[in-house]
């Protein structure tokens, strides 16, 4: 499998094509032909080596720089504390650190740090097979680190186009994550320019950037997606393809977004870092065709114990790390721990295994309620969770985000609301799984990952 | 509402002449309590009986979810969860029962 670098090369990408940031952008051309990190470049070969950049654009660089020359590279997202960086030096053998930015962490951690600067020297020579490793998201405590290929990663990615009908990419995801990184890779395999986004900066002044870049093809969580949504307007910017993935893309988002973008093509994709990217559904519909399930193909998809396993050449080939744990089954599948429920042809997602709520010993997938609740009008987002119970050992409780926050100012206002949400629940759901108390927030968080914020669930 | 011990006796603030021993809030935990057996039972289309101190909950016509819906709702509204530290009381079988225990649970938090 040829490097990164030399992908880029291959698809031969536009002069003016380049990697975009609020403040900085990089050519890719100089980054197919050039290397910023000097003579010491050479000192990475066959080296296990750690990317902990202050800025996405710094890691975009950095993979390019290590993917054909290092042995192993190991890609911190952006949220990984410092703290962790002893254990994860450890565990993955770090022997090296490449970054864009003055850090002490890193000079404290006793392996060479190397400073990124800009594309100028000559490229080593890139002849190993590097072993990518990523953080698994939505982990708590101790980080848990996966191993992928870059064939592995670039599995669902399209040939490049011809020139001229190149897409401009963007994505709300921060690359240094599984989801943003597969945008990354299809822009850099695809010799496709990238607007990366930055979290500081506000939304209006995002979609501007996006559309003076001529973004095409736009990424992101549903999250993301119903963040743009609540904005209302999204001025200029009109992308022809809309990508979600990452959280279950329910009916209203994507009725959202046929309508706001009536003439995009709008995809929902189920991939995670553990199981890569699984399918893409491009019908409108919320879920996946039944018949994806035991269909034959390099991605095979089956469910046992209710959730969905996956047999791919895209998954990972395993868990890293002192305590790591098996990471397929007897038959090679990857358990997801997505639930997923099968009606009229229809693949729904009902949440993640562990999520379930137990309402005296009958199960509540949140997701589910969720769905329910979103679909009132004066509804902006909802987040179900288990609330400890006396009597049932929980109860379903929803917090509950207003398309008009001022509708629950007056006592009348939140009793009158809560009725029609309940009364909506009552008639869609088994009692046990309508919420037994309602309350309405000014907002939801949502992670840096762009998922609801469960952490306090 | 605050109250202050005013030598030796409970006084509640705002509330000249009412008794000592606080009738007036407990009767508004009486009323919280059967209120919210109301409005649950209505929900979950439960037909309720008379709400008699001396009612079984059993008999009441309540299910064990109507019960832990009664029990958050009143946690949110009086700020207590007495079944979160019922020691030798034991659950409540009555509803003059449940409504004492809720008393109680009010009175101590002051």
């Amino acid at each position: 499998m040829a490097s990164l670098r030399a992908r880029l090369a291959w698809a031969r990408p536009d002069p003016a094509s380049r990697i975009e940031a609020p403040d900085a952008s990089l050519g890719l051309c100089e980054l197919a032909t050039a290397s910023g990190l000097g003579p010491s470049a050479s000192t990475l070969a066959g080296r296990s080596v750690l990317v902990r950049t202050a800025r996405q654009i710094g890691a975009a660089q950095a993979l390019l720089e290590l993917d054909g020359v290092a042995r192993r590279l190991v890609l911190c997202p952006p949220d990984l504390a410092a703290a962790h960086l002893p254990y994860v030096v450890g565990a993955a053998e770090v022997e090296a650190i490449v970054t864009d930015v003055a850090d002490p962490a890193l000079q404290a951690l006793g392996v060479p740090v190397l400073r990124l600067e800009a594309p100028r020297a000559p490229v080593p020579a890139a002849a190993a097979e590097s072993e990518w490793l990523l953080f698994t998201s939505g982990t708590t405590g101790v980080p848990k680190l996966v191993a992928h290929s870059l064939a592995a990663l670039t599995g669902a990615t399209a040939p490049p186009a011809p020139a001229g009908e190149r897409p401009v990419w963007a994505t709300f995801y921060d690359i240094r994550r599984y989801g943003g990184l597969q945008i990354l890779l299809r822009a850099l395999t695809g010799g496709c320019a990238l607007v990366l986004a930055d979290p500081d900066e506000p939304l209006p002044d995002h979609l501007s950037r996006l559309a003076r870049s001529g973004v095409t093809h736009m990424s992101g969580t549903p999250s993301h997606w119903r963040r743009l949504l609540m904005g209302g307007q999204p001025g200029a910017f009109r992308p022809g393809y809309v990508r979600l993935s990452g959280e279950i893309a329910d009916q209203p988002v994507l009725d959202g977004l046929r309508s706001l973008f009536p003439h995009a093509r709008i995809v929902h994709a189920y991939a995670s870092t553990e199981a890569g990217v699984v399918f893409e559904v491009d019908d409108g519909r919320e879920g996946f065709p039944a018949d994806f399930l035991g269909r034959p193909g390099p991605v095979e998809m089956k469910l046992a114990d209710g959730s969905l396993r996956v047999r791919s050449p895209r998954t990972s080939t395993r868990y890293v790390g002192p305590d790591a744990g098996p990471l397929f089954d007897a038959e090679g599948f990857v358990d997801t721990g997505d639930i997923v429920e099968v009606r009229e042809g229809r693949c729904r997602f009902a949440g993640r295994r562990n999520g379930v709520i137990n309402v005296g010993g009958l199960k509540v997938h949140p997701e589910e309620v969720e769905a329910v609740i979103n679909r009132h009008p004066a509804v902006r987002l909802s987040m179900v969770r288990a609330r400890a119970n006396p009597i049932t050992g929980a109860v379903v409780t929803a917090d509950v985000a207003l398309v008009d926050p001022a509708a629950a100012a007056s006592a009348e206002g939140i009793s009158d609301l809560r009725a029609s949400i309940l009364a909506m629940c009552r008639s869609a759901l088994p009692p046990h799984k309508a919420p037994a108390t309602i309350r309405f927030v000014p907002e939801l968080r949502i992670t840096a990952g762009g998922k609801l914020d469960r952490s306090n669930a | 509402m605050e109250q202050h011990i005013l030598n030796g006796t409970t006084r509640v603030e705002g509330k000249e002449g009412a008794e000592p021993d606080l009738p007036d809030e407990q009767s508004e935990i009486r009323r919280r309590v059967a209120a919210c057996f109301r409005t649950t039972a209505a929900g979950q289309d439960r037909l309720l009986q008379p709400l008699r101190d001396d009612l079984l909950l059993l008999d009441s016509g309540l299910d064990s979810l109507c019960f832990a819906i009664i029990v958050a709702e009143l946690e949110d509204q009086l700020g207590v969860d007495p079944f979160a530290d019922l020691d030798d009381a034991g659950f409540p079988v009555t509803f003059g029962e449940f409504v004492n225990l809720y008393e109680a649970a009010a009175g101590s938090r002051h």
